[in-house]
């Protein structure tokens, strides 16, 4: 791989997104750099959500190109595309854990698609997840319909974790915690991000998220995207951006940071 | 298969041990694609005798498999009774196996294997089970009953006309294709078979009795039913039992809306008033089936099919298979609607309870025919 390339893992150029004769993204850039949080916002229906989506393969995209780790997504097929999921997680918003498999079972699925790992390793390395997550070790027995909506979230942030990505998609992760379990998921994801390098890309609401681990924040709006730091983006003269940044709600979150 | 050690790119992660075994040395990439060859041969390492250092500085790439690999080794040489003199790993990769130290040695113990002890609990288990599914089906019987009596009381307030006609034409109006084609090829079926053998006492004619009597008591109505259990049976209870999980029926109950009323008498009518005009389609359909057949088989043109017809068969063998048609109906919509409020919070629940509806609809509906059969014949009808 060419040394520019791969200062970039995400490239996204000219996408168009719609349904049915509605279009949601028209024709957007956006460049995600290795080892930086890149924070997806916009409003209820703006197509955040839309744009993982279209990142990472699940919906074809109407124009443009999307560049993972160099590589055309959409355009590679078999043995390539497998390599290239390997090399992602996803954390998608609902969880998605399969309901008919315990956590630890979970967990294992990609390692025992992907690896050639023994059973024991692979129940170590569940547990060991499990712990990088926070969550109680007998938490691995246990099946998703016995785990509360945090317990989710970290159960199967442990499952995108278990190939060791280097880029991790979380949407809305913490959507749904209370504040005490949303700031140690910041916590969480900070630290991952320094111990193993990840690059992020996360869709959220929440302010104190953006302000707490996010590098540059791309905002949707207008079927367009602006991408900037926050402070960047304070200084923005779009009536939307103005009011999330500053809206009552926007200072309170990011003034107390000081 | 791909795999991610065939995927994986550049040097591997190595490890060795000097001559007098005081020296472990590692190197080059620890990651999740050299885990699985690391972790064999670090089983097979001799634990030795005495101090040791870890120098693990020439590592140029650790992610948490390969972490875990490491603080393992650590762990495991501590245990066998040695004193590591020093551990030396890049600074970056230090807060990394810290956070990890934290995780419990062994692996949590796997899910338990069944012994013959597990065995028999878990049949005394279902059998005691099924004695509540049977008792809570007949308390839910009793329930629906009294709502039923309620609706029909005051019809103007509880009964849902617009619901009860829209179940009419789901589980009966869109069922048409489908059990008009089965019965069709059942009474095809059963004028072939009976043209076979009765052509050797040369009783051919006596082919249209049996099929007459045959589809209008007993085909007719089970094979209806039992269409109608798979079909209509099961989207009773995939419908609400998906409104649990969404917890739709949640917020009905907290609105005051009664979800009986609502939910289980438009289906349940709905399907007593589908099912006999069903049953008498599919009756006609099997008629038809057999009059083809024995016209191109036997040559019997339709006049005389249908002189044959009314000499076999009266109003009787008719209402004989009609009169079981709501009495199944109610039963499968019981049993489907039953089971989608059995439904837990997640999603595999709805299919184990779907394929539960169905199973137990098609045996009720079975079972009661037969009970219908001794009846029957007891009553001399």
């Amino acid at each position: 791989m060419k040394a520019a390339q791969d200062d970039m893992v995400i490239k996204v150029r000219g996408l168009v997104n719609g349904f049915g004769s509605k279009i949601i993204h028209d024709h957007i850039d956006l460049d995600v750099r290795r080892g930086e949080v890149m924070g997806i916002v916009g409003g209820s229906g703006s197509g955040k959500s839309v744009l993982l989506r279209s990142i990472i393969g699940l919906i074809p995209p109407r124009a443009g190109t999307v560049r993972v780790f160099g590589q055309p997504v959409g355009e590679v097929e078999g043995p390539d595309m497998k390599a290239l999921e390997m090399r992602w997680g996803v954390l998608f918003q609902q969880g998605a854990l399969f309901s008919s498999q315990t956590v630890a079972e979970n967990i294992q699925v990609p390692l025992r698609e992907y690896t050639t790992m023994s059973q024991s390793l692979m129940d170590e390395i569940a547990a060991v997840k499990l712990t990088m997550v926070g969550l109680p070790e007998d938490t691995a027995q246990k099946y998703p319909s016995e785990l509360s909506g945090g317990m989710i979230k970290r159960a199967a942030l442990a499952r995108a974790l278990a190939l060791d990505p280097e880029l991790l998609f979380l949407d809305e992760p913490t959507a749904g915690l209370d504040p005490i379990s949303a700031n140690k998921f910041d916590e969480l994801i900070k630290s991952l991000r320094k111990s193993l390098g990840l690059t992020v890309f996360l869709v959220t609401h929440d302010l104190d998220t953006l302000r707490a681990i996010t590098d540059r924040i791309a905002v949707l709006v207008n079927k367009k995207i602006r991408v900037g730091t926050i402070d960047e983006l304070r200084r923005d003269k779009d009536p939307w951006i103005q009011d999330y940044f500053s809206g009552a709600r926007g200072r309170a979150a990011l003034d107390s940071a000081g | 298969m791909t795999t991610i050690e065939d995927a994986a790119a550049g040097p591997t992660g190595w490890f060795r041990l000097d001559r007098d075994g005081h020296r472990l040395e590692a190197g080059g990439a620890w990651t999740i694609a050299a885990s699985a060859r690391l972790d064999q041969e670090l089983l097979a390492l001799e634990p030795g005798t005495g101090g040791i250092e870890i120098d693990a500085s020439k590592i140029e790439k650790l992610d948490s498999a390969g972490a875990w690999l490491l603080l393992r080794t650590r762990r495991s040489l501590e245990a066998a009774g040695r004193k590591v003199n020093r551990f030396s790993l890049p600074e970056l990769y230090v807060p990394l196996l810290e956070s990890l130290d934290t995780c419990p040695d062994t692996a949590p113990p796997a899910a338990r294997k069944h012994g013959l002890h597990d065995r028999l609990a878990l049949i005394g288990k279902a059998t005691v089970q099924a004695g509540q599914q049977a008792w809570h089906i007949l308390g839910y019987l009793g329930r629906v009953t009294v709502e039923a009596g309620e609706a029909v009381a005051a019809p103007r307030s509880n009964l849902r006309i617009a619901a009860i006609v829209h179940q009419v034409e789901e589980t009966g109006l869109n069922a048409l294709p489908i059990v008009g084609l089965l019965s069709f090829l059942i009474g095809v079926v059963i004028a072939y078979q009976s043209i076979d053998q009765l052509r050797k006492f040369s009783a051919e004619m006596l082919t249209i009795d049996g099929l007459g009597i045959i589809m209008l008591r007993e085909m007719g109505v089970l094979m209806t039913s039992i269409i109608v259990a798979g079909r209509s049976g099961s989207a009773f209870t995939a419908q609400i039992g998906t409104m649990r999980v969404n917890e739709e029926i949640d917020a009905m109950r907290t609105m005051g809306i009664n979800t009986i009323d609502t939910l289980v008498l438009p289906r349940m009518i709905g399907l007593v008033i589908a099912l006999p005009l069903l049953t008498l389609y599919a009756d006609l359909m099997g008629i038809i089936g057999g009059a083809v057949m024995c016209a191109f088989n036997l040559g019997i043109n339709i006049p005389t099919f249908l002189r044959q017809l009314q000499q076999a068969v009266g109003v009787n063998t008719l209402m004989v298979g009609l009169v079981k048609a709501p009495v199944f109906a109610f039963v499968i919509a019981l049993v489907g609607c039953y089971e989608g409020f059995q439904v837990a919070r997640n999603a595999a629940s709805v299919g184990l309870h779907t394929t539960r509806a169905v199973v137990e609809s098609v045996f009720l509906v079975i079972v009661l025919d037969a009970a219908f059969s001794i009846m029957f014949s007891v009553l001399d009808i």
